[in-house]
């Protein structure tokens, strides 16, 4: 067990520094970040220079990136335009985002396992159907749509929530945004949890243990979800990572001023500094999350085992 | 107060989360403490650090013009420079200024603007090393080549052009002849500047400290910034209400949804998309008025094909075959107005603004359009591409809506193709190489309301935004006539004349003057908006 984390820790290097390299390479394609931060004009070019020397721009990519990770690794993400540290912008951004995902990954596990619980008993059943059908209405709609119409219903029609999130986004402000952002998830870990359970609803362990008499409430949650749970688990896992990194839509419709809304800013503003550096740890989180997801495994299934 | 407000809106959220009944703004009486009540307001996130020569776009702006005073503003309503912190700027040749700054003012954390406090200002917004991006506006003072050379390092730390000769007296010496040069005095880059700036810098860029009828309570980068009513304040333009909340919108939209709502009071900048909705959602608080900003289409001079003999034949011909009034009014439910020449309404007739001086080459004229086109030698490359940015406003609908109006007045439907541009900051980086083949978005909002600044900064040759690369002798010299002539009335007969020398050669097609919108919550009366399209924060009345 513990080689293997060890292993795939060491696995996490190349792939960390593979997918910045890559990000930095993307974000200085599109030219020139300097040249838009003087308005409708050109900055004048002493100024230009002053700023480019100072953001290490005039040096090749390689330097700027070997530079750039270097400082990285002593903790120093950098400097954004407007003179804040890249890491000032994180600690802001990122609890904001994190309290976010928890309220959107709590609503993924309760209803969405729920209900994949509940179909997938009762496949066949009017409640199969409708909630098939509620799923499959609530993927294809867009999120942005979704969103917007759940502002305008509960926001001003009928005044339930306030439109917008303060800039303290508490849990109780993010519970409508949450509810957004996990929808299509939602969706998803509904029928992958109803699939997987109907599978497994036959299967000899569920027989044997219904034969020895244990309390349906036991055969249910202790052998026959916890071994339908891997797929859902495998889902989750890899949805932390995308929920962060794309709740950019959801933030900007409750303008929630999360990592989401950093990067927006950043790419329009050819920010290098932001963009890396918060993709940089969103990459650490998905490479985390998928670590802990394989880990689950042997929890949820024993006969799984790492060497 | 700020603990009262505090627990107010957290008793809202949790009054939301269990009992799920409304709590919008309707609570009006917030903040009952001497003053008035705090309204909030849309905004959105500075691009720079909030200093006065380093900030050089409208949001940042609004926070400088609530916080300073400069020593001459603009009138709200007429755009007239008037003197506010200025005794008296006096000068013989237009080329030597004598100012002397009113005793009396102060700082908000009471030190006494003086002398000094413009000159270090002056200075350290003109020295190379301080990366300021307004720096040019110090370029027409005497020395600013050695404190801001185009290349290598600076050789001097101060303006040569400044002396301070008394407590409230200093000198300017300009390198060359500007008569208009007080006029501009006006601009957030010549506010003055507190000696905390210079000796705790990083603490003064966290919390700005000036001498306006606002002072900065709270800020906190990226979202929000408390300005509450300084008591104190000395000038005659006092703070109707007891202070501004500003918050940070990513999407204009959301800020709409929540004025409407009744979770914001004031918002900036109605979305496009809502202008058919206003009426009705806002029942009349809803303002649009000129703003000094002006559209325009430039063009490569750098291109051979665009600099030919016969290509102003074609400009021209492009020019005619727009129809402005239907694109202004289809595609901005009359948000912008068709322009007829090359400044913009708020400088009123008698600062230069000529309505019609642009004549049959701004009306909408497809036969003659089509006619021209072809004297001039027909489209380069037989088509023209509309380079923008496609990442702000409306800029996609209305490149193909004058597109559209092209190819119908050409009869030749692949006569005009837009061309999108990922990122503004893209966008000028091609500009700035270069690069362009057609027609460019190019937009300008005046720094300060003087046919000037529409003019010289635009098509004088090498200026600082002349992207195009034009170049024409006459206009220069009409330029530098005007720019020497004392008597201001004359000075702008020089430069409509300059603007006509641009008219002739059709140097870039002028689309259309905009205008800034407003609207706002019942809690609210006397909302205005100045020339600059920024709310008049302090004449604001609240409940």
């Amino acid at each position: 067990m513990g080689r293997y984390v060890v292993r795939r820790l060491l696995q996490m290097i190349p792939v960390f520094i593979g997918a910045t390299l890559l990000i930095f390479l993307m974000v200085n394609v599109m030219g020139d970040p300097i040249a838009g931060l003087c308005g409708e004009r050109q900055c004048d070019p002493a100024t230009a220079a002053q700023l480019k020397k100072e953001f290490g721009l005039d040096k090749s990519v390689w330097q700027q990136y070997l530079t750039y990770m270097g400082n990285v690794f002593t903790g120093d993400f950098g400097t954004a335009f407007n003179g804040q540290k890249v890491t000032d912008l994180m600690a802001t951004a990122f609890p904001v985002t994190i309290r976010l995902t928890i309220v959107a990954i709590f609503f993924e596990i309760v209803i969405g396992i729920t209900l994949g619980v509940v179909t997938g008993l009762r496949r066949g059943r009017p409640v199969d159907t409708s909630v098939l059908l509620l799923t499959l209405v609530v993927i294809s709609v867009p999120t942005f749509v979704t969103g917007l119409l759940l502002q305008l219903l509960l926001g001003v029609e009928w005044g339930w929530i306030k439109p917008s999130v303060s800039s303290d986004a508490t849990f109780s402000e993010l519970i409508v945004p949450g509810l957004v952002l996990a929808s299509v998830s939602l969706a998803y870990v509904t029928r992958l949890t109803r699939t997987s359970i109907a599978e497994n609803r036959r299967s000899d362990y569920v027989r044997t243990a219904v034969a020895k008499g244990l309390p349906r409430r036991r055969v249910i949650i202790r052998h026959l979800l916890r071994n339908s749970l891997i797929p859902v688990v495998t889902f989750i896992g890899t949805d932390i990572g995308a929920l962060m990194g794309g709740a950019i839509v959801t933030e900007r419709i409750f303008n929630i001023h999360g990592v989401g809304y950093q990067l927006y800013q950043g790419i329009l503003r050819q920010n290098t500094q932001t963009v890396v550096g918060f993709v940089t740890v969103l990459v650490l989180v998905f490479l985390v999350a998928n670590l802990l997801v394989d880990l689950l495994y042997a929890v949820l299934d024993p006969r799984i085992r790492y060497a | 107060m700020r603990g009262a407000t505090h627990a107010r809106w957290a008793a809202c959220a949790v009054a939301v989360a269990l009992a799920a009944t409304a709590c919008g703004g309707g609570g009006s009486s917030s903040g009952s403490g001497a003053g008035g009540a705090v309204l909030s307001s849309s905004w959105g996130d500075p691009q720079n650090p909030l200093e006065p020569a380093n900030t050089n776009e409208v949001q940042g702006g609004k926070v400088l013009d609530m916080v300073f005073r400069g020593l001459k503003r603009y009138d709200p309503k007429t755009g007239a420079a008037k003197d506010m912190l200025a005794e008296k700027i006096d000068s013989s040749d237009a080329q030597n200024f004598t100012i002397t700054v009113k005793s009396g003012w102060k700082f908000s954390n009471g030190e006494a603007v003086t002398a000094k406090s413009f000159v270090d200002a002056w200075n350290y917004g003109a020295s190379l090393k301080n990366n300021q991006k307004n720096a040019y506006f110090f370029g027409y003072i005497e020395g600013y080549d050695k404190t801001h050379p185009d290349t290598g390092t600076q050789t001097a730390d101060t303006l040569s052009g400044l002396k301070v000769t008394g407590p409230q007296t200093f000198t300017v010496k300009l390198s060359q002849k500007f008569s208009t040069f007080p006029d501009t005095l006006g601009y957030a880059a010549y506010d003055p500047l507190p000696q905390a700036f210079f000796t705790d810098h990083a603490g003064w860029i966290k919390k700005p400290v000036g001498n306006g009828p606002y002072t900065i309570e709270s800020y906190t980068k990226g979202s929000k910034m408390s300005l509450r009513k300084w008591d104190a304040y000395p000038g005659s333009d006092k703070a109707q209400n007891g202070g501004v909340d500003l918050k940070v919108y990513t999407d204009n939209n959301t800020a709409y949804t929540d004025l409407i709502a009744g979770n914001l009071d004031l918002v900036d900048d109605v979305p496009a998309a809502q202008l058919k909705n206003v009426k009705s959602d806002l029942q009349g608080r809803y303002l649009n008025t000129p703003a000094g900003i002006i559209q325009t289409l430039a063009f490569p001079y750098y291109d051979s094909d665009w600099n030919k003999s016969g290509s102003e034949k074609v400009r021209k011909g492009l020019s005619m075959a727009i129809n402005r009034k239907q694109v202004t009014e289809t595609i901005f439910q009359k948000t912008r107005t068709p322009a007829t020449d090359w400044t913009s309404p708020v400088l009123g007739t008698k600062g230069g603004f000529q309505d019609g001086l642009c004549g049959s080459g701004c009306d909408y004229n497809p036969t003659e359009a089509k006619k021209l086109v072809q004297e001039g030698g027909g489209l380069p490359g037989g088509q023209v591409k509309i380079t923008y940015n496609a990442d702000t406003g409306s800029s996609k609908e209305w490149v193909d809506a004058v597109c559209n109006s092209i190819n119908n007045a050409l009869g030749n439907d692949k006569a005009c193709v837009g061309n999108p541009v990922g990122t503004f900051a893209d966008f000028r980086n091609q500009i700035g190489q270069h690069k362009m083949t057609g027609p460019f978005r190019a937009g300008w909002q005046m720094d300060y309301p003087l046919i000037q600044n529409f003019l010289q900064p635009l098509y004088y040759t090498n200026a600082s935004s002349n992207d195009g690369k034009w170049s024409n002798k006459d206009f220069d010299n009409y330029v530098d006539q005007a720019n020497a002539e004392s008597d201001t009335g004359k000075a702008i007969g020089l430069f409509q004349s300059a603007e006509k020398v641009v008219r002739d050669n059709m140097a870039a097609i002028p689309l259309w003057y905009q205008n800034g919108s407003a609207g706002w919550s019942d809690r609210l009366s006397s909302v205005a908006l100045n020339p600059f399209s920024v709310p008049v924060y302090n004449e604001i009345k609240v409940g």
